[in-house]
């Protein structure tokens, strides 16, 4: 039989029982007995669920002084015995929940702190997505901006603050990389910003980076990298412990530069949540990396030093991390060392992140083929070298979604510092709040309003980790 | 199978420089004896092809070239240098030898431009600018100045392993070394690097192959090693060693790949 | 022309310590090894130098002293006339219950969710996504501080539960034998009327009766197991397989149910006397909330490891199995589950270990468990800092590298299979 079409046949629509919500209702929700139950489960579920919280949802009292003024709106509202939200209490205290006991006249410093970070972290994460940079720090800058203006602050502070976020914005214009500066000041600017004071401080802290870097780079050619990079180090201390201090007071008489300095007990809410939980992840990461790689080496001695640190570390709870921080880290320290509590909190926090991404970037590194590890050899590249231009880049981008995650599990973990007395907002601020004469009996709203925010903040981090894997998983290799 | 270009191997000059010299070399994996007794000299300008059934050993031994694996016994001398346990030879020896992978290995996360002068410039210590331009030079002679500013990821196997040939040449060697270059192509890709290291051949290179490209072999190779059960076989030139085989077990390898 | 046997011994020099690579590795742990050890040297230099300025010394004694602090939930007697040790004991116990609890109910609870979370209702996939995305994403302890806040605020005092002229203000739920109440949960106990003799002392009584009664459980499943392997070797032998169900209900249960039977099996219901409930087994609220709390979260992470594993195994070995003519309800059980339980068990076992370590956030709703006991209470009479908290994460590491290691075994083992 032969036949040649001589005419092609247009598209046909479905027939009836194949489109619409028929169909979809009918695949979806009601393909079976078993599905069907299931469905209707489902539904009164949601039903019972949403008759519990949404009377009380909105019945909301927004303005009210106290909780009993709040009582008294919605009975007068909505009858004797409804139910209500008193969402009056962050109305009056959601500054504490933001900015712990941060003086108001200073909130600028955490927000402007706060935009500056997404800035730093753009040339990292966006070195070769020049578009992407360009939003996220044009959206950031804009909110920085209108996140200033709300806070008490002159004028010229404002104008000042929005010319630094416009010279970011000009710079991620030519190119991502043109960044890189603002990210090596940034954390130096964090310290100055945050706990305010003389700003010598910070910029010697700084010189003696600098002081590193000249060492190296006289000595590097000579006697090889890994010795000058301990040659660089170690007169950096000697300049950290020797002269810092010195040349910083010095420099603050010749040319006072200072703004008003706020001490640690003074942070709280969530400024000192992502305090610890940034800070901590951001120095861990290199430390991380030198575990994975100690981890991974032939050298019995430094192999098993790695491992002992990683599943001590990763074998005890968080909170008796903390605690060590508290109780135990200034016994280890020569006694005239005296470092504050939040300060120890990082540096335990730090350790306990570092073995968790140590074994994330290890992941990363088994993902490697060999061949590059070849490759690198047979072209005549040292360790260190093939480390630096071929594995690491590769490896730390396979991780990034490990270690997003990692920063997902250690910001919600930050809550736990509540219980070595810093007043991190879940607890420790909404214990204080209930603990307010106005307030006392109030316990679903604060814990709502953290939890709320928590879950923003994490929801988005781990959907962003998502996009990445997927976007890792498709990318040309 | 890919039908290269015949040339006349002695055209191409060979000098009575040594180029590699390995002299009563044995390697074990554990207990597992791997190169037994191996005793081979390559002199300068010189196409040798190894080739051999798989587990032969073959790929261990021209990966013992740049140390890629150790020996235990025995001494290699790789122009001029002797392979020990010191690091600065083996760095020496790296930088001098090329070698291209089965699997290309370049470095997906850097453009073809930056493959080709990484090492340049971090291992002989080139200028930027020299190195790019020495890397545009290698990349017209492997015919694929175009892709310069692309990444790994977007090239057919061909064009990465052409790439990978560039990025040996960029340092300059004097030997290069060839494991199983063509076996991870698709069939219509095999011609374009065979083509490339016909033409490598003919610019005077020293070369050790470890392929089952038997035209290849005849082309342009001065001598052919056959390999099995760790140790050298036979080694013969190419028409003598294709037309005449000597062992048994040479003859059996060759009806088994050119049977079909 | 050199040949092995004459080639010279290469004479050492000082130089092959940094450049030959059998001498560099060596070189570079000594050096790493004087380094590690001059860091520890400065760490217990400083730890001696601190401590004699504050006139301490390192002392362990402290663990035979007398405690002198109740603990409400204690699983071996003990009253606050014993020592530090006993209580921390307690408190290790009270740890590892919680753990084993929160492990068990977490991974059902986990597995029905990621199961759910898979099927092809909308409404009900997407209102497990909810639950899991909620509960994943918001701070553990914020569950906690919820759940013992819904138990304590909404039930009623236990006078509530007073009977006055006939009628109560607050009522027992499930005729009558349990009671919430906002300090503790009454639940029956089991009881037995002629238990076996007990067996060691009276400060670590073993329950023999308990252990026979698990024995003969045990037992059951084997024999329950030779049914089943003699029915497949039916089937094998004929194609037919044997109805075996009934034998199984009657192996695993009967044996059980008779010793029960012959034990005297009752159960002794809480009882509201003078101010509080009396008889029973009390539950704490903390014990409540902190199994709760850890049962919610830790379920939405399982969920989300059944429902990947599942999902990462299930396409094309589904569609394989369909196209045999497998029909869906034996593709999961011979197809899917046994390769998705090996991408599965990893994951699930750092969870358990992860969940026995968030045992110790207790803290929050004031449960004492080792943390609260030795790492607390003790910590805070005694003073001892360096001891307690060294003891305790000495402890807690020995748990996680006993899970750790099982989980190695596993993988151990899943890896020779797989050659």
């Amino acid at each position: 039989m032969n036949f040649v079409r001589t005419q092609m046949l247009p598209p046909q629509s479905p027939p009836v029982t194949e489109r619409g919500a028929v169909k979809w209702l009918r695949e979806n929700l009601f393909s079976g007995p078993l599905n069907t139950i299931l469905t209707v489960l489902a539904v009164l579920t949601v039903y019972y669920l949403l008759s519990m919280a949404l009377p009380w949802l909105l019945h909301g009292v927004w303005t009210a002084n106290s909780l009993t003024e709040c009582r008294t709106i919605i009975a007068a509202n909505y009858g004797p015995d409804a139910i209500g939200a008193c969402w009056a209490v962050i109305h009056a205290r959601w500054y504490q929940f933001i900015f712990g006991f941060y003086p108001p006249e200073a909130y600028w410093r955490p927000i402007l702190d706060f935009g500056l970070m997404f800035v730093a972290m753009t040339p990292l994460l966006f070195a070769d997505n020049p578009r992407s940079a360009i939003k996220l720090v044009g959206v950031v800058a804009v909110l920085t901006v209108i996140g200033l203006s709300l806070a008490q602050g002159p004028l010229w502070l404002l104008a000042l603050c929005t010319a630094l976020m416009a010279g970011c914005f000009f710079l991620v214009l030519q190119s991502p990389a043109r960044l890189l500066p603002v990210t090596l000041l940034y954390p130096f600017a964090t310290i100055w910003l945050l706990w305010g004071g003389s700003i010598w401080g910070p910029v010697m802290m700084m010189a003696g980076f600098g002081v590193l870097a000249i060492v190296y780079s006289l000595l590097s050619t000579r006697i090889g990298v890994v010795m000058a990079t301990a040659a660089g180090f170690v007169a950096a201390c000697i300049w950290w412990l020797a002269l810092d201090g010195a040349v910083a007071a010095a420099l603050q008489s010749l040319i006072p530069l200072a703004i008003q300095s706020v001490p640690s007990d003074k942070f709280g809410g969530f400024v000192l949540s992502f305090l610890i939980g940034v800070s901590s992840i951001a120095i861990s990461l290199p430390i991380g990396v030198l575990l994975a790689l100690g981890r991974q080496s032939d050298m019995l001695l430094i192999k098993s030093l790695s491992v002992a640190f990683i599943e001590f570390v990763r074998g005890v709870p968080l909170i008796t991390m903390l605690f060590t921080a508290s109780l135990l880290l200034q016994y280890f320290l020569p006694p005239q060392v005296q470092f504050d509590l939040i300060l120890r909190v990082v540096i335990l926090v730090t350790f306990f992140s570092a073995a968790y991404n140590a074994e994330v970037i290890r992941g990363g590194l088994a993902a490697l083929p060999k061949g590059q590890f070849e490759a690198a050899d047979a072209l005549g590249l040292d360790y260190w070298q093939a480390q630096r231009l071929i594995i690491m880049p590769q490896a730390l981008k396979v991780s990034i979604p490990g270690i997003v995650s990692t920063f997902i599990g250690l910001f919600k973990d930050t809550t736990l510092v509540t219980f070595v007395g810093l007043a991190e907002p879940l607890r420790g601020i909404t214990t204080i709040v209930r603990a307010d004469i106005y307030w006392k009996g109030i316990y679903w709203e604060p814990y709502l309003f953290v939890g709320a925010i928590f879950f923003a903040a994490c929801y988005g981090m781990s959907r962003y980790s998502l996009y990445l894997e997927r976007k890792l998983m498709t990318d040309h290799r | 199978m890919a039908e290269p270009a015949m040339t006349n191997p002695a055209d191409m000059s060979v000098s009575d420089e040594v180029a590699v010299q390995i002299t009563a070399m044995n390697k074990w994996y554990g207990t597992f004896h791997v190169l037994r007794d191996i005793n081979m000299t390559v002199q300068k300008g010189e196409r040798i092809v190894v080739c051999g059934p798989s587990g032969s050993g073959k790929s261990t031994l021209i990966r013992c070239n740049n140390r890629l694996e150790e020996h235990q016994q025995g001494q290699i001398i790789v122009d001029g240098t002797e392979l020990t346990n010191d690091v600065k030879n083996i760095d020496k020896v790296r930088s001098e030898v090329g070698m291209v992978f089965q699997h290309f290995n370049l470095f997906p996360h850097l453009t073809i431009l930056e493959n080709l002068t990484l090492a340049p410039i971090w291992v002989r210590k080139i200028p930027k600018r020299e190195a790019e331009e020495t890397a545009m030079y290698f990349l017209g002679k492997v015919k694929i100045p175009e892709q310069a500013h692309k990444f790994p990821g977007q090239l057919s196997g061909g064009q990465q392993q052409r790439v990978a040939i560039a990025r040996s040449l960029c340092m300059k060697p004097r030997i290069m070394l060839f494991d199983e270059p063509t076996s991870a192509l698709d069939p219509e890709m095999i011609k374009e690097v065979l083509d490339t290291m016909i033409d490598l051949a003919k610019d005077g290179m020293t070369m050790i192959c470890v392929t089952h490209e038997m035209g290849f072999a005849q082309a342009v190779a001065n001598r052919v090693i056959f390999m099995d059960q760790g140790q050298i076989v036979e080694q013969n030139e190419p028409k003598e060693f294709f037309n005449n085989p000597k062992s048994d077990r040479t003859k059996l390898f060759l009806s088994q790949i050119l049977g079909h | 022309m050199a040949i092995a046997s004459d080639l010279p011994k290469p004479q050492f020099r000082f130089g092959m310590l940094i450049y030959d690579t059998r001498y560099r590795t060596i070189t570079i742990q000594v050096i790493v090894l004087i380094l590690a050890l001059i860091f520890a040297g400065w760490l217990v230099d400083n730890v001696r130098t601190n401590l004699a300025l504050k006139g301490k010394d390192i002392d362990f004694s402290f663990l035979f002293r007398r405690a002198g602090y109740d603990i409400g939930q204690h699983l071996i007697p003990y009253n606050n006339d014993m020592s530090h040790g006993r209580a921390a004991i307690v408190g290790l116990l009270n740890t590892l219950v919680v753990a084993v609890i929160g492990c068990i109910l977490s991974t059902i609870l986990g597995v029905f969710l990621g199961v759910l979370r898979l099927s092809h209702n909308w409404i009900v996939s997407r209102l497990i996504g909810v639950y899991v995305e909620i509960f994943r994403n918001v701070p553990l302890i914020l569950w906690m501080i919820l759940v013992a806040t819904v138990l304590v605020e909404s039930r009623p005092q236990p006078k509530d539960f007073k009977v006055v002229d006939g009628v109560s203000q607050a009522s027992m739920m499930l005729w009558d034998s349990v009671a919430i109440t906002n300090r503790s949960s009454n639940v029956p106990l089991p009881l037995l009327d002629h238990p076996l003799p007990a067996l060691g002392s009276d400060s670590f009584p073993i329950n023999t009766s308990l252990l026979f009664i698990f024995a003969l459980f045990a037992g059951s499943i084997y024999v329950n197991r030779l049914i089943l392997r003699r029915a497949k070797a039916v089937q094998e032998a004929t194609g037919l397989r044997p109805v075996t169900w009934w034998q199984s209900i009657l192996v695993l249960a009967g044996p059980t149910l008779a010793a029960l039977f012959a034990m005297g099996f009752h159960l002794e219901y809480p009882v509201f006397k003078g101010f509080n409930f009396q008889g029973g087994i009390q539950f704490d609220h903390a014990f409540t909330a902190l199994t709760i709390a850890l049962t919610l979260y830790y379920a939405a992470v399982t969920a989300e490891i059944v429902r990947s594993g599942i999902q990462a195994i299930s396409r094309g070995q589904s569609e394989a199995s369909f196209a045999l003519g497998l029909r869906p309800g034996i593709t999961t059980r011979l197809v899917i589950l046994p390769q998705a339980l090996r991408v599965i068990l990893p994951p699930m076992i750092s969870q358990f270990l992860s969940l026995t370590k968030d045992t110790s956030l207790g803290i929050a709703v004031s449960y004492l468990d080792l943390r609260g006991t030795l790492g607390g209470i003790t910590l805070n009479q005694t003073g001892r800092e360096l001891e307690c908290m060294l003891l305790m994460m000495l402890i807690y590491l020995i748990i996680s590298l006993l899970i750790s290691s099982v989980m190695n075994v596993y993988n151990a083992s899943v890896k020779l299979k797989e050659r």
